[in-house]
């Protein structure tokens, strides 16, 4: 155990926090939901340029080519977040797609989409999820069948965040309808203007239209658009979602999270009297609190392992779940210290945080179900993890 | 920056658990528990072989001088292997009272027989820890102790006690001193005895050559994070067990660990019991090297282990079915250690309210 940093190390932190004294003031005030303002591909920009996102993509390909190092990534993290910054722009085209093609794209592929995602030029949205096939995504219907070039797709898809501001899409199809459920997919890019697309938005609990559903009527896409070769998308996705669950169940917006709380609990009152001076409502943010510490020394537990290239095995599975659980729950205790204050909602009076805490509380319900429900991230620690027997398949009619 | 055992660290654990599989199966356990044997002097000879015993007690005084993370990974391992050992009292809270306020000849006196296994040390500092229940409380005056001390640790064999007062004052007390009555309390975890102690004008050393009230808080943090340890060892191996059975056991036609509704609470318990376990590494490392956060972690690892420990032995014991109910299987032992844990030197409303109080967010 030696959790200082060492002298490299802090230097590089040094560095960061230079860099967010002479730069910060151009931080982006909000990020707009689905598309990049203007100012934020500035900031993205300005980011790449000094190493403090994409940091570890090549410089062919519009990152700034340093070698990987974990640490050096949290620093800046930790950074940022103390300064209250955004970092650079979050969404599934940088996430999700840049390091697919990194690994599985042709150079073309590569040259041509990398860069500009990595900008916030172009917007992304992923086509897996379908009505019939959400856990068990290998059941997918939409066809892509072969003509000439083309491939000509029809069905529809589900879930699609950001579908509606989308310049391309990244989608499973269904290309040899005759193989196996896993081995007749393939995955292809294509742009969402394609003629024969059809974005419908669909309204969640929240009151927003966070996901669309989207709906391919003869789509025509050129067979040279597919990543990794026909009938590899299952392949291909799976490399796809180990980045995307990577992501859900972040300990660092837990600690954010509990900091927030912890303020609202000490300025709100209550019959004049503070939350933080209620025992109840003070006990569970004490016992939330441990989890919150519990989860991001986890982290740095995970953050250790990968650093030495260790398999962690077990103690990476439960992050997503324990993690979108925690936040959910500390959303929670938020809405149930604000009383019926936390039932107010969108442009009401007496609102606090801007109803953050309501819209938190309900979009939090779909990062638990959404990546893998609680049950299939259940299925996947008790299978992979503790070694526990499939549940078998049931036999054919 | 690095959070994670070293390569040391790691051997001496595992060394450490081989012994325990040797010298406390099962069966020794059970038999100790059925002797209502203070502790099994088999178990913590061989343990004090490997320097357990004299884990955080200086070379100088023929320990090994090590941190409190290694006496966790230590602790860690007893309740895996439900050790009938007086480890918590012993090896870690009794040399911290004496390292931290006894005098250069009490020191002398007890750190090497601690450390060689060849003395046990009771500690009775519950009515600071956990609270103090009515009629329990002593009273120091000149040298003497009159009163009551309740749910002493590593009672029952102890050669010498650790005895806080109700000011917070640490006195030493001989085992076999005048007018000290000793009462063994039966609880639910027959392998680690609790003592009641009776003091009628009872000749004490006090422990004053330090501050004893900082080591009082000390011994109590420390004692705090080898019970979630122990807790923690003891519901991982409740999981394992639990997943054992589950592979075997068949009903319907298949082995019941097929099912999701058994697989997933093995999962819960999984999801919910690791996390604490870089809970507790850190409040171990806080203890060694980062003063200002040991107490709040300590307070923080207890209460959040003692809370999944509870989940995970219960649960554990329903994926037995009605064996896990049984005295057949012995898995009683590890549910009932558990528990015993969650009670000592405060329960987690009680620490939960301290850590509140450690960070201004309610008075004392």
């Amino acid at each position: 155990m030696d959790l200082a940093y060492g002298p490299e190390y802090e230097a590089f932190r040094a560095e960061v926090r230079a860099f967010i004294a002479k730069h910060g003031a151009k931080a982006p005030r909000r990020f707009g939901v689905s598309r990049p303002s203007e100012e934020t591909q500035n900031w993205q920009r300005l980011l790449i340029e000094h190493g403090l996102t994409a940091r570890t993509i090549p410089k062919e390909y519009g990152g700034y080519g340093a070698e990987p190092d974990i640490l050096k990534s949290r620093i800046i993290a930790e950074e940022f977040t103390a300064a209250g910054l955004p970092m650079g722009i979050a969404n599934q085209g940088i996430s999700m797609l840049v390091p697919t093609l990194l690994e599985l794209g042709t150079e073309e592929q590569k040259k041509k989409w990398i860069a500009p995602t990595l900008r916030g030029e172009v917007v992304w949205c992923q086509g897996y999820s379908e009505p019939g096939s959400g856990s068990d995504l290998a059941s997918l219907q939409t066809k892509a069948v072969e003509d000439g070039d083309d491939f000509i797709i029809n069905g529809q898809k589900i879930w699609t965040s950001t579908a509606h501001a989308a310049d391309m899409i990244f989608c499973l199809v269904r290309t040899e309808p005759e193989a196996k459920k896993h081995e007749g997919i393939s995955y292809l890019i294509f742009s969402m203007q394609t003629p024969g697309i059809e974005v419908r938005p669909l309204k969640t609990m929240t009151g927003h239209a966070e996901f669309n559903e989207v709906f391919f009527t003869d789509v025509r896409v050129p067979k040279k658009d597919i990543v990794a070769g026909r009938g590899q998308g299952w392949f291909v996705a799976n490399a796809t979602l180990k980045h995307e669950r990577g992501m859900l169940g972040d300990p660092n917006q837990a600690g954010t999270r509990l900091k927030e709380i912890t303020d609202l609990m000490h300025k709100e009152t209550m019959d004049g009297t503070r939350l933080i001076d209620h025992p109840v409502y003070r006990d569970r943010l004490v016992a939330l609190q441990a989890r919150v510490f519990a989860m991001q020394f986890h982290g740095l537990r995970l953050l250790t392992a990968a650093a030495k290239g260790e398999d962690p095995g077990i103690a990476r599975l439960i992050v997503k779940l324990q993690g979108c659980e925690l936040n959910h729950q500390l959303a929670a205790l938020a809405i149930d210290a604000l009383g019926e204050i936390g039932v107010l909602y969108e442009d009401s009076p007496h609102l606090r945080a801007q109803g953050a805490w309501q819209h938190r509380y309900m979009f939090d319900l779909g990062l638990i179900i959404g990546g893998g429900t609680a049950q299939i991230q259940k299925n996947i620690i008790s299978e992979r993890g503790l070694g526990m027997p499939r549940e078998p398949k049931p036999a054919k009619a | 920056m690095e959070f994670g055992l070293s390569e040391d660290q790691k051997l001496l654990q595992e060394s450490i658990g081989r012994t325990l599989e040797k010298v406390s199966p099962l069966e020794r356990v059970r038999q100790a528990a059925e002797e209502h044997a203070a502790y099994a002097g088999d178990v913590w000879q061989a343990l004090a072989g490997l320097g357990v015993a004299g884990m955080l007690i200086a070379e100088e005084h023929g320990g090994m001088g090590m941190g409190l993370l290694d006496a966790a990974l230590a602790s860690e391992m007893l309740g895996r292997h439900v050790a009938p050992a007086p480890f918590v009292a012993t090896a870690v809270m009794a040399p911290l009272a004496l390292a931290g306020a006894g005098s250069k000849a009490q020191q002398a006196a007890w750190l090497p027989k601690l450390a060689s296994g060849e003395a046990i040390a009771g500690v009775a500092v519950s009515e600071r820890a956990a609270g103090a229940r009515e009629g329990a409380g002593v009273a120091a005056s000149s040298d003497r102790l009159t009163g009551t001390a309740l749910f002493a640790l590593d009672a029952a064999g102890a050669d010498v006690f650790i005895v806080a007062d109700k000011t917070g004052g640490l006195h030493l007390v001989k085992g076999d001193a005048k007018g000290l009555t000793r009462i063994a309390l039966t609880s639910i975890d027959l392998t680690r005895p609790l003592g009641e102690l009776r003091f009628d004008n009872v000749e004490a050393e006090p422990l004053s050559a330090g501050d004893a009230g900082a080591a009082l808080k000390r011994m109590v943090d420390a004692g705090r994070v080898m019970l979630a340890a122990d807790t923690l060892g003891a519901g991982w191996a409740m999981i394992e067990k639990a997943v054992a059975y589950a592979g075997e056991r068949k009903q319907f036609g298949r082995v019941i660990g097929s099912f999701q509704a058994v697989k997933h609470m093995c999962a819960e318990m999984a999801a919910e019991l690791e996390p604490c376990r870089s809970l507790v590494w850190y409040a171990a490392h806080a203890f060694d090297t980062m003063p200002d956060e040991a107490s709040l972690m300590a307070a923080h690892a207890k209460a959040l282990t003692s809370e999944t420990g509870r989940f995970v032995a219960r649960t554990a014991t329903e994926v037995h079915g009605g064996m896990g109910f049984t005295d057949l299987v012995g898995l009683h032992y590890w549910f009932k250690r558990i528990g015993l844990n969650r009670q000592l030197l405060g329960s987690p409303e009680r620490v939960r309210h301290e850590a509140a109080v450690l960070q201004g967010w309610a008075a004392d």
